[in-house]
């Protein structure tokens, strides 16, 4: 499993002398992402992960492209029909177009695991980065606490966090979010433990850079791969947890649409009716089997290849 | 914690053991009660009164105050909440987390009620995981085929991706609606077992297969892999003898997140076969805010995951006693 062929270290700090600062960024970033499409281009598994994944934010992003069907729409007449051409994922219980309801669920299963995933990384991040850097008690005291956090797992924990957050979409993510925190919070710690022991975060200490811009600077460039990788990672994860907290009925309250509510709905047409849950369910596996790969490119490799 | 440690090394070997051991125990104790505070915080402050709740849930109109007061007087919460901390605390020392909103039980009946029933299911989806996923990681790190090694590493990468009540879904569709081969819901036996430790083996499985055929690829690349293989010795036993054995301590120190991440997932497979157990309680709980119970089980799961780790400090002092000191001295 190679990376993505990019060099490491970021193009904006390069030091070089040609053109004003904005252009040189400017050529850099064109070049860098010229780089990574040639990177993703030689790896064909690897780009159709990227085309599903793309695919599934274009439909969260504009479900009325991919499908006409109102998801709503109720329509007795047609109930239970299988698979076919004018129902490429057939209808449900009450007629409505499945295909119609898993696009339009991605818009809300997507969006969900987004908010989870930035609660996570941005609240995980500021925790680690201000225990890492600042070191001493804050440090230690902060990562007990995350360790605390660690011993409940997850799925738990953001259960327990919808008791006090309350039943819905917005709530349930926000539990996975925060369940997510401490994860974030230890890689972050880590990685500016990491970085900080650089020979160049000592040289600029030295030179007399300020300690904040030397963390914005210097260090946070630096843990960016290790955290992009556990961001895409967790991106599956989250959608697979708010697709349990769904499927357990404490997120999307019917009649919208949402993948793992979808499949709950399924429930009790497996014996009648195996599209109901297929449908949602193999949306919700590619999306993640796909986010888990394109987060082992940002990942050194360890196999052999 | 480094202080302790400095003088640890002179002490001789035992010492630093049971040091290293005491030390450990503290950070349990430690974990545990931090546990059952956060969910205090968490369960009992942010959201409002939980006899308002209980009341307002339980489609009870006409209670007067009178009657909220002396339910609030009942369950405690009249009192400021550091005194109810304090008091709650000193109950849950003594085992006792209070009684259940909805049923009036105790909460801990209510758990030990449940828990033989998820501890069968965890325990036959547990070995089965271990199983599988050893399996899988010493046939991908054992075969010189491409194909088949690229296969038995796919399956774990599946195995992580697919969400478990889909699992669950689908073998009950094909083997018991389609097949007819097993039965799909309800306990009856160790036939009504097999499909729900299947669904709750195979993120474990998985999981674990990633992190052995990991640490088995580094391991192999040792140089004391090169002299047994210098020597003459055959694959499979240089696998099992000289790299498994090496392997297994990163794969030790995820025990606990495993172990409860498996029980957290009977939440979703009881649901889905229908199985009374810990999972069905959770929910339950979570549905009708059961705030006693939930902090019960919060409070069981970290006991369970501070269990654990220390069985693996246990066990990695067996695997190499050097460890041990090791990690004393890092400390």
């Amino acid at each position: 499993m190679s990376g993505l062929g990019v060099p490491s270290e970021s193009v904006a700090h390069d030091g070089g002398l040609g053109g004003p600062p904005a252009q040189r960024r400017r050529t850099g970033l064109s070049r860098r992402g010229r780089e990574i499409c040639r990177g993703v281009l030689r790896q064909p598994i690897l780009a159709a992960c990227v085309v599903v994944v793309a695919v599934a934010v274009a439909a969260a992003l504009a479900p009325a492209a991919f499908t006409g069907a109102d998801p709503l729409r109720v329509r007795p007449t047609a109930k239970l029909h299988s698979p076919d051409g004018t129902h490429p994922f057939g209808t449900d219980q009450l007629g409505r177009d499945l295909f119609a309801r898993v696009v339009h669920g991605a818009g809300l299963s997507l969006s969900c695991a987004a908010i989870a995933v930035l609660v996570g990384l941005i609240a995980g991040s500021l925790v680690g980065l201000t225990a890492g850097f600042v070191g001493g008690a804050l440090d230690a005291a902060v990562m007990r606490l995350v360790d605390v956090l660690l011993a409940v797992p997850s799925l738990l924990l953001a259960t327990t966090l919808v008791t006090t957050f309350g039943f819905g979409p917005v709530q349930t993510a926000l539990a996975v979010g925060t369940s997510s925190v401490a994860g974030f919070a230890r890689l972050m710690r880590a990685e500016v433990l990491r970085v900080r022991e650089q020979a160049y975060v000592e040289a600029a200490l030295v030179a007399g850079a300020r300690r904040l811009s030397v963390l914005r600077r210097h260090i946070l460039p630096h843990t960016r791969g290790a955290v992009l990788a556990l961001t895409a990672l967790d991106f599956g994860g989250a959608i697979l947890a708010v697709s349990a907290l769904g499927f357990l009925g404490f997120g999307a309250q019917p009649p919208t649409p949402e993948w793992g509510a979808l499949v709950a709905g399924g429930r009790g047409y497996l014996d009648t009716a195996w599209w109901m849950t297929a449908a949602p369910g193999l949306a919700v596996v590619l999306t993640v089997l796909a986010l888990n790969r394109i987060s082992q490119a940002f990942d050194t490799p360890t196999g052999p290849r | 914690m480094a202080e302790l440690v400095a003088v640890a090394p002179e002490l001789g070997r035992g010492g630093v053991v049971g040091r290293y051991l005491a030390v450990r125990l503290a950070h349990s104790v430690f974990v545990v009660w931090a546990a059952y505070t956060l969910s205090f915080v968490i369960l009992y402050l942010v959201p409002g009164d939980p006899v308002e709740m209980m009341v307002s849930s339980s489609g009870v109109i006409s209670v007067t105050a009178q009657q909220i007061a002396q339910l609030r007087a009942e369950y405690g919460v009249d009192r400021p909440p550091p005194a109810q901390y304090l008091t709650n605390l000193w109950h849950a020392l003594h085992l006792d987390f209070g009684r259940s909103l909805q049923r009036g039980q105790s909460a801990l009946d209510i758990i030990g009620g449940a828990l033989p029933s998820t501890l069968e299911l965890a325990g036959a989806a547990l070995l089965l995981a271990v199983l599988v996923g050893w399996a899988l990681a010493l046939g991908a790190t054992v075969t010189r085929v491409r194909w088949l090694q690229r296969f038995l590493l796919a399956l774990p990468a599946l195995g992580v991706a697919v969400p478990s009540f889909f699992i669950g879904l689908v073998l009950l569709q094909v083997l018991s609606f389609r097949w007819h081969l097993l039965p799909a819901f309800g306990d009856d036996g160790p036939r009504g077992l097999i499909l729900p430790a299947i669904t709750l083996s195979v993120p474990t499985a998985a999981f674990l297969a990633r992190m052995l055929a990991q640490s088995l690829w580094r391991v192999l690349a040792d140089p004391h892999v090169t002299t047994a293989r210098a020597k003459g010795l055959g694959r499979w036993r240089i696998h099992l003898r000289h790299a498994l054995r090496n392997a297994l301590p990163p794969v030790l120190a995820v025990a606990g997140v495993l172990v409860g991440n498996l029980l957290a997932g009977s939440v979703v497979v009881e649901t889905v076969f229908s199985r009374p157990g810990l999972g069905r309680v959770v929910e339950a709980a979570v549905t009708s805010k059961d705030i006693p119970v939930v902090q019960a089980l919060v409070v069981l799961f970290a006991v369970v995951f501070v269990t654990v780790n220390l069985l693996v400090d246990l066990a990695y002092h067996l695997l190499d006693p050097q460890v041990t000191v090791a990690m004393v001295r890092r400390r």
